[in-house]
C-alpha cells in the first residue's frame, strides 16, 4: 500500500515537474529570443547612431577650428593690404587696430608686431614689453619668412606663455617684412574644450610631432598609440573623420575620433569612455534585463502554481475514477453473481420440479388398496411429505435467487413513502405478534412525494424489516420505524433492540451470500440486492450497529430534482 | 368441443415437456386424477399430436430443447383456437408467463408446482 502510495507521489511529481518545465519553456523561450534579437538590433543602431553622432560633431568643430584660424588670418592680410607699412609701423597706429580687433573678437589677438627681415621687431602693440625683440634665430620666423603666410605650432617664446602665431609677408621697399599677430591661448583652447559630452568626452589637438596645441581636459600621453596611428596615417580619415575603439590601460574601452586641421598639421582629436557614449544604451540594456529577469521569475512563480493546481486536478481525477473503477468491478461482481444464480435456479427448478412429481405419484399409488394396510405407511407418508417440504425449499432458494438476478419491476413512480410504510407494517404484523415484538412507528407529516420504483423500494424496506424480525424472533423486542426529511433527502430508520452484529461482520453484511442465519434459513442476498438497488437510485444506506444493543439501518433516499406535480400515489 | 366435456367425459390434455421423468409422471398423476393425458417430449411431436387428435386442454413447457414453447403456443392458437393452452416455466421468471398470456395462453405455473395447483387450472380451462 505504502509502496503504491510512493509510486503514485513519484507519478504526480515528475507530472508536476514535466509541466512545469513545457510552460517554462514555452513561455521564456520566444520572451528570451525576442528581446535578444531586439536588444542585438538595437545595441547595433545605437552604435551607428552614438558614432554617427561624434563624427559629426568633431567634424563641425574641425570646420569650425580651421574657419576659425582662416578667419584670423584673413583679418591679418585685410590690415596689411588695407594699410602701407608706414602706417603699421606706427605703434599708436597699430595698437589703435590691435584695439578695433579686440573690440571685435574679445581677447582672441593678444598682440600685433612689423618684423623686418633681420628679424628685427620694429613696430609692437601688446601687453608684453617686446619691442625691438629679435627674432631672427625663432622657427616661427624662419617659417614664416619660406612662405606668404603661415601659423605656428604653439609654443612659449619670449614671453614663456603658451601662444601660436599667425604671419603674414609682405613686400615693401625692397625689403620683406612680416607682420604677425599672436592668438591668445586660452580663447583658442576655448574652442576645443567646449567640444563636451558626458563624463569623459573632451577634445584636444596636437601637432604632428605629438604635442598638445590645447590642454586637454584630463592627463594623457600623447606620443602612443592611438594618436601616433592618427598621425602615421592621414589616408585613412575618410569625409576627414576617422572613428576608432581601443581598449586603454586601466582595460576600460574609449572611442576615438580624430580629424586633420591646419592642412594636416595638427590632429583634433575627440575621445570619450564607451560605457560613457553608451551610457543610454546600458540604462536600456539593464532596465530590459531587469524586466526579462522580473518576468521569468512570474513566469516560473505561475508555472509553478498553475502545474501543481493541473496535477492536483489530475490527482482528483484519478482518484475519482478509482472509485468509479472500483464501483464498476463491484457492479460487474454482483452482475456475474446475478447471471451464474439465474442459470443455477433455472437448472435446479426442471429436477427439483421432477423429484416433487415423483413423490407425489408415490403418495398417489399409497392410496391404493394394496398399500393402505401396510405396515410402514405413515412412515412414507411424512417421509413423502418431507421431500414436498424440501421441494418447496429449493424452489424458494431458487426464487430468491431469481429474484436477485432478475431485473425487478424497475419503473419509476410517485411514491408517498408514508403510505408505503404504513402498509409494510401492516403485512408484518402478524410476524411482529408471533415474534413478541412491537411495532413503534414515528414518521414526519408531509413528506414530498418521491420518485422511485415503487417495487424495489417495497423490496428493501419490507426486506429490512424482515431482518429486524428475525433478529429479535427469540426474545422479542421493539421495533422502530421512522421517516423524516433531511437536506435533499428522505432517511428511513428501521431499528431493532436484537442482539447487534459483531464489528468483524459489518463490513461484510452487504457482501453477496454473507448470512449468518442457520444453514436453510438465508440466502444472504436480501441485504445485498437492497445494497444495489439503493445505489442505483443514487441513495445510501448506513448501518449502525453494538452486540446486545441493538442495529439501526438508515435508508437515504434522494427527492426528485425538480419538484414533481403532486398526484395520487399507488 | 365444450359441448363434448361433460362430466362423465374424461378431460382430453396433451402435455409438453422436453424433461422425459417429468412429463411421464404428470401424466401418470393427471391420468389417475380422471384425464386422459397424452405426453410427447418435443415441440414437433406435439404439432403432430394435435393433427391427429383433438384435445381440450395442452399444457406447455416454455422452454424446449427443438422448439420455443411461445412458438408452439403461436402454431397451436393458429390452428386451433379453441384448444386452452396452460403454460409451464421452469424459469422463475414471471415474464416468460406474461409473454404466454400475451400470445392467447389460458394461463400459466412456475415449476415446480404443486400438482392440486395444475389439476385446478386445467378444470378451469376446459370449462
Amino acid at each position: 500500500m505504502n509502496q503504491d502510495k510512493d509510486t503514485h507521489n513519484g507519478y504526480y511529481y515528475s507530472l508536476t515537474r514535466n509541466m512545469l518545465l513545457v510552460i517554462i519553456l514555452v513561455a521564456i523561450t520566444p520572451m528570451i529570443v525576442v528581446s535578444s534579437i531586439i536588444l542585438y538590433q538595437f545595441d547595433i543602431s545605437y552604435h551607428e547612431k552614438v558614432q554617427a553622432h561624434l563624427e559629426e560633431l568633431v567634424l563641425k568643430h574641425k570646420q569650425q577650428i580651421d574657419s576659425f584660424l582662416r578667419q584670423r588670418l584673413g583679418d591679418i592680410r585685410l590690415l596689411t593690404s588695407t594699410f602701407s607699412l608706414e602706417e603699421l609701423r606706427n605703434e599708436s597706429f597699430l595698437r589703435d587696430r590691435l584695439e578695433l580687433l579686440q573690440q571685435i573678437y574679445g581677447p582672441v589677438f593678444v598682440d600685433l608686431g612689423i618684423i623686418n627681415s633681420r628679424g628685427i621687431q620694429v613696430a609692437y602693440a601688446g601687453p608684453f614689453k617686446l619691442g625691438q625683440a629679435h627674432y631672427s634665430d625663432a622657427k616661427w620666423f624662419q617659417m614664416a619668412m619660406k612662405s606668404d603666410y603661415y601659423k605656428s605650432d604653439v609654443f612659449l617664446g619670449l614671453r614663456g606663455l603658451p601662444h601660436f602665431i599667425i604671419a603674414v609677408k609682405e613686400n615693401c621697399c625692397g625689403e620683406e617684412w612680416i607682420f604677425r599677430a599672436t592668438i591668445d591661448f586660452v580663447a583658442f583652447n576655448n574652442l576645443v574644450e567646449n567640444i563636451r559630452i558626458g563624463e569623459t568626452g573632451f577634445a584636444f589637438i596636437l601637432n604632428r610631432k605629438g604635442e598638445f596645441q590645447t590642454k586637454p581636459l584630463f592627463d594623457l600621453i600623447p606620443n602612443k598609440e592611438p594618436y601616433t596611428d592618427f598621425l602615421g596615417d592621414s589616408d585613412k580619415f575618410k569625409g576627414g573623420v576617422r572613428i576608432i575603439e581601443r581598449d586603454d590601460e586601466s582595460g576600460n574601452r574609449v572611442i576615438y575620433v580624430g580629424a586633420l586641421l591646419k592642412h594636416g598639421e595638427w590632429l583634433l582629436v575627440y575621445q570619450q569612455k564607451a560605457s560613457d557614449a553608451f551610457s543610454d544604451l546600458r540604462r536600456t540594456l539593464r532596465v530590459t534585463i531587469a524586466i526579462v529577469v522580473l518576468a521569468g521569475i512570474c513566469i516560473v512563480v505561475i508555472a509553478f502554481i498553475i502545474s501543481r493546481r493541473m496535477v492536483n486536478r489530475v490527482a482528483e481525477a484519478d482518484r475519482e475514477k478509482e472509485m468509479i473503477t472500483e464501483q464498476v468491478v463491484e457492479t460487474g461482481k454482483l452482475a456475474s453473481v446475478g447471471e451464474l444464480a439465474s442459470g443455477i435456479a433455472h437448472e435446479i427448478n426442471n429436477p427439483v420440479a421432477i423429484m416433487v412429481e415423483e413423490a407425489g405419484w408415490i403418495e398417489d399409488l399409497l392410496e391404493e388398496e394394496e398399500f393402505r394396510e401396510g405396515k410402514n405407511l405413515d412412515e412414507f407418508k411424512r417421509a413423502l411429505e418431507q421431500i414436498r417440504t424440501q421441494g418447496r425449499r429449493c424452489k424458494e432458494i431458487t426464487h430468491k435467487l431469481l429474484s436477485f438476478a432478475r431485473k425487478t419491476d424497475s419503473r419509476i413512480q410517485n411514491v408517498q413513502l408514508n403510505d408505503l410504510v404504513e402498509e409494510l407494517i401492516a403485512l408484518s404484523a402478524q410476524r411482529a405478534k408471533f415474534a413478541n415484538v412491537d411495532i413503534n412507528v414515528n414518521l414526519q407529516e408531509n413528506l414530498p412525494i418521491l420518485h422511485v420504483s415503487q417495487t424495489e423500494l417495497q423490496q428493501i424496506l419490507l426486506n429490512l424489516i424482515n431482518n429486524a424480525l428475525d433478529a429479535m424472533e427469540k426474545t422479542g423486542g421493539n421495533l422502530a420505524i421512522s421517516t423524516h426529511l433531511e437536506e435533499g433527502h428522505i432517511i428511513v430508520g428501521v431499528a431493532d433492540n436484537g442482539p447487534g452484529i459483531p464489528e468483524s461482520n459489518i463490513a461484510r453484511i452487504f457482501d453477496p451470500f454473507f448470512t449468518t442465519k442457520p444453514v436453510g434459513k438465508g440466502t444472504g442476498l436480501g441485504l445485498s440486492i437492497c445494497y444495489g438497488i439503493i445505489k442505483k437510485m443514487g441513495g445510501d444506506i448506513v448501518v449502525r450497529s453494538k452486540v446486545n444493543s441493538g442495529t439501526t439501518f438508515s435508508v437515504k433516499i434522494p427527492l426528485p430534482e425538480e419538484k414533481m406535480p403532486k398526484q395520487s400515489t399507488t | 368441443m365444450l359441448d363434448k366435456v361433460g362430466p362423465k367425459e374424461k378431460i382430453r390434455v396433451l402435455l409438453v415437456d422436453d424433461e422425459i421423468p417429468f412429463a411421464d409422471v404428470v401424466a401418470k398423476r393427471l391420468g389417475k386424477r380422471g384425464m386422459a393425458v397424452t405426453p410427447v417430449y418435443t415441440g414437433t411431436a406435439a404439432i403432430q399430436a394435435i393433427r391427429k387428435h383433438d384435445f381440450d386442454v395442452a399444457v406447455l413447457d416454455l422452454k424446449m430443447e427443438d422448439m420455443d414453447g411461445i412458438e408452439v403456443l403461436k402454431i397451436f392458437k393458429k390452428a386451433y383456437p379453441e384448444m386452452a393452452v396452460i403454460m409451464l416455466t421452469g424459469h422463475g421468471s414471471e415474464q416468460a408467463g406474461k409473454d404466454g398470456l400475451a400470445n392467447g395462453a389460458f394461463d400459466y405455473l412456475t415449476k415446480p408446482c404443486e400438482l392440486e395447483d395444475l389439476v385446478k387450472k386445467i378444470h378451469e380451462a376446459a370449462r
